[in-house]
């Protein structure tokens, strides 16, 4: 019993070392969203540029990526020549034009580039908030029959491509990001 | 010295609220409920603030959201489970009972009752004069040790 009871201290110690390293490799910023495994939230948005609506089950029949973007985020003009490059590459990309101006949204996709398939309008943010969108840029996969499947936050690189969203492309694309 | 600092306590007060919008209740009912829920929602953008005291643009819709659900006579269940199945279990403060935190509401139960018991024996071993026993006991060992002397 004596023995035993002088290592107690030490093996609190190491407990506490346990806990504290695991603490180190969470990241508190992490946020799942809570829409994974559920079908994208109806919507019924005007196309940019256009005088249609578009709603939820028209985004399904193939995996995509949902592209939350507007002029007044920064990042976003940091990640548009990736998602470009992804478009390039066979990608379907649906833009969210996220409580933005919409003239001002045009002017931004004549300038840069338009990597989407189509952008919905949601002015008021009001789509978003059913998606769980918090900022932009934003970026969500829905598989081919329209459920949520991943959700990153920031912009998307080649590295973010590769480890977290290629992999729900791999059926239907056979290279994506750079070749 | 006084005025100048005073003048600007007014400056920085008046400005803090200029970030956070007012709204409009019907009721003074509503309004202490919107305060208590503003409070106690998490700002999904800034993580350490509650969406009372956040001015991101995400705090902002949810206070809108917050003040039309009251209007529109949702309780507070209702308006909390809006924005949970939304923005997930983050957003609240006070996290409900499930499997995730199972333990961190039954830990300060769980500890209180170890506390106790601890207590509870040490006091059974004391008025059974057990640890009194063993400790005179060990002091006539002492003493025997140090009457005979190094061997």
């Amino acid at each position: 019993m004596q023995p035993l009871k002088r290592f107690l201290p030490l093996a609190a110690f190491l407990l506490l070392v346990v806990l504290l390293v695991r603490g180190l490799s969470l990241d508190p910023t992490e946020l799942p969203s809570a829409r994974l495994g559920d079908s994208l939230p109806d919507f019924n948005l005007p196309v940019l540029g256009e005088s249609v609506l578009r709603q939820a089950e028209d985004w399904r029949g193939e995996p995509a990526l949902i592209n939350v973007w507007a002029t007044w985020c920064f990042s976003c003009r940091v990640e548009h020549p990736y998602l470009l490059e992804l478009a390039q590459n066979g990608v379907t990309i649906y833009g969210l034009n996220y409580k933005d101006d919409p003239e001002k949204a045009l002017v931004w996709l004549d300038d840069l580039g338009d990597p989407y398939t189509e952008t919905v309008v949601d002015k008021d943010g009001l789509f978003g908030l059913d998606l769980g969108v918090y900022g932009a840029p934003e970026t969500y996969v829905i598989d081919a029959s329209g459920v949520v499947r991943h959700r990153h936050v920031g912009v998307v690189n080649e590295q973010v491509w590769i480890e977290q969203l290629a992999p729900y492309f791999e059926a239907g694309l056979t290279a994506g990001g750079s070749e | 010295m006084v005025r100048l600092l005073l003048s600007l306590i007014i400056f920085w007060s008046a400005q803090s609220l200029a970030v956070i919008e007012t709204y409009e209740f019907s009721s003074p009912e509503l309004e202490l409920r919107y305060k208590a829920l503003s409070q106690e929602l998490r700002c999904p953008k800034c993580q350490n603030q509650n969406i009372a005291d956040s001015n991101a643009p995400i705090s902002r819709d949810l206070r809108a959201i917050v003040h039309e659900q009251l209007e529109a006579g949702a309780t507070d269940e209702e308006i909390i489970e809006f924005l949970v199945d939304r923005y997930g279990e983050f957003v609240r403060y006070r996290p409900g009972m499930d499997s995730n935190t199972l333990w961190l509401w039954s830990a300060p139960v769980i500890l209180l009752m170890m506390a106790v018991a601890i207590v509870v024996t040490q006091i059974r071993k004391d008025r059974d004069g057990r640890t009194i026993s063993a400790n005179a006991e060990r002091a006539n060992r002492l003493r025997e040790k140090f009457d005979r002397g190094p061997s």
